[in-house]
């Protein structure tokens, strides 16, 4: 593509560019550390992960202002418009990612002293390395514009989706078989939603970069496998 | 998810109608081809904005919609331009008539040097014999859809000359729509005016629109993604690409049409 008659402008976009993609890396390594810090019990990285969390969210504040001062200054058109409301709202879907890192490493804290469930931790870990996966693709179709990578993220979430629903079901029936496991595994469930959740703004992620390159959205619906609120458990036993 | 848009002045675009028809429209200034086998349609009450770089051809394209390019010789043009199944180019046409169907603006306010109430009558006359209260309404009718009866109603008789220059341009338009015509042509009605001016400008296309067929020529990219339904760019001479105003300004076809409204050529 031709570069903009007004150097700044395309100076500005540049930039506005690298730091999502700098933004990425950081939530993508506030994920990996919050799982890590989970499965570990290293309660040193969790605390890491809480205050590096910050800087995720100042990020964001710094794009937003760099996006609404173009938008404002350089009435964008087309192509520019679209990287930069691609730019906003994939800064927003960080950041959510990073909350939901430092939620899981709050959990970890929590934790301390009292593991046990392996195979339950192992449920966390897969989910856990597949939606790093789906983050790391994303954000490189998002930096090289790459649709196809992008669609491929969007149609793998439903595999998260089903190993939360089955993790979901195991953790209950734990729970059943022993109450003192009850607080390990409500913490894992919510850790397990954490990672499900950062999976639903991978996703969102890859509508925004089909947005940015097509210029339509995302029509069709994604196919859904999260049911664990269709899963019945009995309450009175 | 939402897609973000820029919105055309009206979603519910109100008519597809062809008003105007151009058909493999060349122009020619004496030796040199300053337009190439244009085909455009322009429909009934929209707007319709035509853009692209200086020299481009959307100046030349609108005089030839009333033909004013034919107070000069050696300007000429081939092809077909038909307004409601009727050919305007061909030699026998009525220019006046034509042009009181096809009104202009141009880019200057261009007021006679006369009272304010004379600018609008004068046209009138021409066309019509109307009594002094009919005139006397003609006049008015034509200022308030300018926009612009409540600050010229007390000075009707003062010149035209004292008006500021966007009361001059509204009055321009004001004297193009006592006429009644059925397509006002807008050649950079704006870029002459302050912001003030130029919003009550848009806001009065807006409000023409469900009486004529507007077509305007624009260098403000914003001003042509704000007011028009259907925006056509041209390129040396040549019709580029045409469409729907939300589709050119987000997700135009051509290469050139994209480099051109992000501002990376032109």
């Amino acid at each position: 593509m031709k570069e903009h008659i007004v150097a700044s402008y395309e100076n500005e976009l540049r930039d506005l560019g690298r730091k999502v993609a700098e933004m990425g890396g950081r939530a993508e390594r506030l994920v990996a550390d919050s799982v890590a810090a989970l499965l570990k019990r290293d309660t040193e990285l969790a605390e890491r992960v809480i205050v590096q969390d910050k800087t995720v969210d100042a990020l964001q504040r710094e794009i937003e202002e760099a996006a609404i001062a173009m938008i404002a200054r350089r009435q964008p058109l087309a192509t520019d418009l679209r990287q930069i409301v691609s730019a906003l709202r994939v800064a927003g879907d960080l950041e959510r990612i990073g909350d939901l890192a430092k939620n899981t490493a709050k959990r970890a804290l929590a934790l301390e002293g009292e593991y046990r469930a392996q195979k339950q931790l192992r449920g966390v870990e897969h989910m856990s390395e597949i939606a790093i996966e789906q983050l790391k693709s994303v954000l490189d179709a998002y930096s090289n514009h790459d649709d196809a990578r992008a669609l491929a993220v969007w149609k793998r979430d439903g595999e998260i989706d089903a190993i939360y629903t089955s993790l979901f079901r195991e953790l209950l029936t734990y729970m059943m078989e022993d109450p003192r496991h009850i607080t390990l595994c409500t913490h894992l469930l919510f850790a397990a939603k954490n990672i499900e959740r950062i999976g639903d703004h991978a996703t969102n992620i890859a509508e925004t970069v089909h947005y940015l390159v097509v210029g339509e959205p995302l029509s069709d619906e994604r196919p859904k496998s999260d049911t664990s609120s269709l899963t019945k458990m009995s309450v009175s036993r | 998810m939402n897609s973000i848009s820029v919105r055309a002045a009206a979603d519910n675009i109100p008519s597809t109608r062809e008003k105007l028809s151009i058909r493999g429209l060349s122009f020619f200034y004496g030796e040199s081809k300053a337009l190439n086998g244009i085909d455009l349609k322009l429909h009934e009450r929209q707007v319709s904005a035509l853009i692209g770089p200086s020299g481009c051809g959307k100046s030349t394209l609108l005089r030839v919609l009333n033909r004013i390019y034919a107070l000069y010789p050696n300007q000429r043009a081939e092809g077909e331009v038909w307004l409601d199944g009727e050919n305007i180019l061909r030699p026998e046409q009525d220019l006046n008539f034509l042009r009181a169907r096809i009104g202009m603006v141009f880019q200057k306010p261009t007021p006679f040097p006369m009272s304010i109430y004379e600018n609008i009558a004068f046209g009138v006359r021409l066309y019509e014999k109307l009594s002094r209260a009919e005139m006397d309404e003609r006049v008015e009718r034509a200022l308030t859809r300018a926009a612009l009866w409540e600050e010229a109603k007390d000075r009707l008789e003062t010149s035209a000359l004292g008006l500021s220059g966007g009361q001059q341009q509204r009055l321009c338009i004001a004297r193009t729509i006592a006429v009644k015509p059925e397509v006002i042509l807008l050649d950079e009605p704006t870029s002459a005016l302050d912001p003030i001016s130029t919003a009550k400008v848009e806001d009065l296309i807006d409000e023409l629109k469900r009486d004529f067929t507007i077509v305007i020529v624009t260098h403000n990219m914003q001003q042509a993604a704000r007011v028009a339904d259907r925006t056509a760019f041209l390129y040396l001479g040549n019709l580029i690409e045409e469409g729907l105003t939300s589709m050119m300004f987000n997700n135009p076809k051509d290469r050139r049409t994209l480099d051109y409204i992000t501002g990376r050529f032109g």
